[in-house]
């Protein structure tokens, strides 16, 4: 294994729940209970889940855009929740996020050129302007977007577009790691690909290493080398691509990728049909967090909450009864 | 499978029950907008048997949902039918006054969208909104709808039925809710459901089921189903045949294996080939150049020719017809014809 760019250990990020006149913390959401992971430089960490899995969270407490309520995160050597806020802001800079939606991610007020020029300016305010617009135009190129469209406002642009705009903006401090948190949900297939080669492209010319949240299992398999599968705060799964989608050892992962539906008429396949909803991550069960769902839950599951073991390989299983 | 309100099967006045559950002629949809009037269907023909179900594919702005809403004028106002029929067992809808269509509308015809949060009212319980259509449509008492309101849910699978009947629609989780709208949607026996994009919302472990309760659902009752959606994977297995719309014409129209195995439009096999799939070890996808036109700025002649692998110099020049392209598929393409179609506004 390569050298390790960011590590993630035992990262929890409760919110409480308040009610009443006094507001008094009367519980807690657990959003992220206890996940750690690590990421190689170069590699590509695909984060799955559902609603409530807690992967979103996870991806804003690794860059402190969320503050994490207990855990430990090494970027580059760096230990940054013991960075004050100058430091970090600083630091900043190499590691940035892409987000979901296009539309509501980009001030409609800004034009492009200062939207992709922004955090130029925050990061590098000795930068002359005339440099700051070269900069940017090299950056539009980058992202396949011309850059004679630098005075036009987000809606001038399509949905695809919108989404290379907010890569660009990323990519403007030269960044070592960037979190892209469902970039290409919103996008129609056929922009989708075009999205997640323009990721791929920049991954092998830039060096980056990322970060990618998705609940889509098929793109995550596309473009990710290691899976990590979470399930209402928790990581249930992680392992190789090759290996988590040929030999998944959870309930959880086989189901989820059994409902998958697969563009295969005819195709054959057993579907694991899970029971009942997502537990609200306020009231997790006791035990396995997915024993109120799992096909195969046995007695030791309501009351033993299963550690997230290594089977070999790195590949980690958080079950009773894996396999 | 109980049924404690009666209800009407068969033809009604003005129907024959030997024609398609429904058909659509030409139909053509303008809007107004700032820029002028701008066609989002153009001349949308197919039809659905009983029982089966079909799909319109597409990626936004094809117009596949305004389709839909066409056939059961849900159209906002900016909208316009401009021509076309939509017929439901012979019947053209788009002749009625409304007052007739409310007859067909939630009762012959019932339709599902995407969200169901948006579409539940917050403030009735879910026994009431699911009753409502038999209040309405079949003069049902409060007790009445109320008994059949529990059967349904039972029907669609929510839980203790007998006391969700009484919960409200934030009370329920985002699966549950979808199921309270099909228990609506069934209320009053539909023949025709349209499901606009019905799962699009969900994670994928509840779409599963939801799949699979309108799967069986099919079965059981016989209904017809007209699937609106942008997801492949969906349409190959739930339909049998499929309808593909690019810019508000139909593309191609195949039997959903013949359109997955041989794909007759190049925009149709463009889209196949973009999807990232599971376990299939390309490490680069395969994409469509470009971007969809905006309905604004059409290009000439076949609007997807600026995007496509196989232009021809007719392409630019000259709407293609929907030409039969072999395996019992059709598609809009001068690959299988020189036919053409009038163009757009004419």
């Amino acid at each position: 294994m390569s050298e390790t760019l960011l590590e993630v250990r035992e990262l929890r990020k409760h919110f409480p729940v308040r009610r009443g006149l006094l507001a008094r913390t009367v519980g807690a959401v657990r959003a992220v209970d206890g996940v750690s992971f690590s990421i190689a430089k170069g590699e590509t960490l695909g984060l799955v889940g559902e609603s409530g899995s807690g992967k979103t969270t996870t991806g804003r407490c690794v860059l402190r855009l969320v503050e994490p309520s207990h855990g430990e995160i090494r970027f580059d050597g760096a230990d940054l929740r013991a960075l004050d806020s100058e430091s970090m802001r600083r630091m900043r800079r190499h590691m940035q996020i892409v987000f979901q939606d296009p539309y509501g991610s980009l001030n409609p007020r800004m034009r492009v050129e200062t939207l992709i020029g922004e955090p130029l300016e925050i990061h590098e305010p000795s930068m002359k302007k005339v440099e700051r617009r070269v900069r940017v135009a090299s950056l539009m190129e980058r992202v396949g977007l011309s850059p004679d469209q630098m005075r036009r406002f987000p809606h001038e642009f399509s949905g695809g577009q919108r989404q290379r705009i907010g890569i660009a903006r990323a990519l403007a401090t030269s960044p070592k790691f960037l979190v892209l948190d469902e970039p290409v949900s919103a996008l129609d297939v056929s922009v989708q690909a075009q999205v997640i080669n323009l990721l791929q492209d920049l991954q092998r010319d830039l060096g980056l290493t990322y970060l990618f949240i998705a609940h889509d299992l098929a793109v995550v398999e596309h473009i990710s080398q290691r899976v990590v599968v979470m399930y209402l705060g928790k990581i249930m799964e992680e392992a190789s691509r090759d290996e988590i989608y040929a030999r998944p050892q959870h309930p959880y992962t086989k189901s989820l990728l059994s409902a998958v539906p697969v563009p295969e008429p005819g195709a054959k396949r057993s579907r694991i049909q899970l029971k009942g909803d997502i537990p609200s991550p306020a009231a997790p069960p006791p035990g396995c967090v997915f024993q109120t769902r799992c096909p195969i839950a046995q007695e030791r599951c309501r009351v033993e909450e299963p550690l997230l073991v290594d089977a070999g390989e790195g590949h980690r299983v958080a079950c009773h009864f894996p396999g | 499978m109980t049924d404690s309100v009666s209800t009407t099967r068969g033809a009604r006045a003005g129907e024959d029950a030997t024609a398609p559950v429904l058909e659509l002629r030409g139909l053509r949809v303008g809007f107004d907008t700032d820029d002028g009037r701008i066609t989002a269907v153009d001349g949308v023909s197919f039809a659905i048997g009983n029982g089966e179900a079909l799909a319109l594919v597409g990626e936004s702005g094809c117009g596949k949902s305004v389709t839909a809403l066409s056939i059961l004028r849900l159209l906002p106002r900016s909208a316009r039918i401009s021509g076309g029929e939509v017929r439901y067992r012979g019947r053209d809808l788009l002749a009625l006054d409304e007052h007739a269509m409310r007859a067909y509308r939630g009762d012959r015809i019932a339709m599902i969208f995407q969200e169901p949060m948006t579409s539940l009212n917050p403030v009735m319980t879910i026994g009431d909104q699911v009753g409502e259509p038999l209040r309405i449509h079949r003069d049902a008492s409060r007790a009445e709808a109320r008994k059949r309101a529990v059967e349904l849910l039972d029907i669609v699978q929510i839980p203790d039925a007998r006391s969700r009947v009484d919960d409200y629609p934030h009370q329920l989780s985002g699966g549950m809710r979808q199921r309270a709208m099909i228990a609506m949607a069934l209320a009053c026996s539909p023949e025709l459901l349209i499901a606009d994009e019905p799962t699009t919302a969900l994670d994928v472990t509840i779409q599963a089921g939801i799949l699979e309760l309108l799967a069986s659902l099919r079965k059981s009752l016989g209904l017809s189903i007209l699937l609106i959606t942008h997801n492949l994977g969906i349409v190959a297995e739930f339909c049998e045949r499929a309808v593909v719309m690019y810019t508000g014409r139909i593309v191609e129209d195949a039997r959903v294996d013949t359109l997955f195995r041989e794909p007759k439009h190049p925009y149709t096999r463009g889209l196949l080939a973009s999807l990232p799939r599971l376990s299939s070890g390309a490490r680069r996808l395969s994409t469509i150049p470009g971007v969809v036109p905006d309905l604004r700025k059409l290009p000439t002649g076949c609007t997807f020719n600026p995007r496509c692998p196989e232009l021809m110099p007719i392409c630019p020049s000259a709407v293609p017809a929907l030409m039969p392209a072999g395996g019992g598929s059709r598609a809009r393409c001068f690959l299988y014809g020189d036919a053409t179609e009038t163009e757009r506004g004419a």
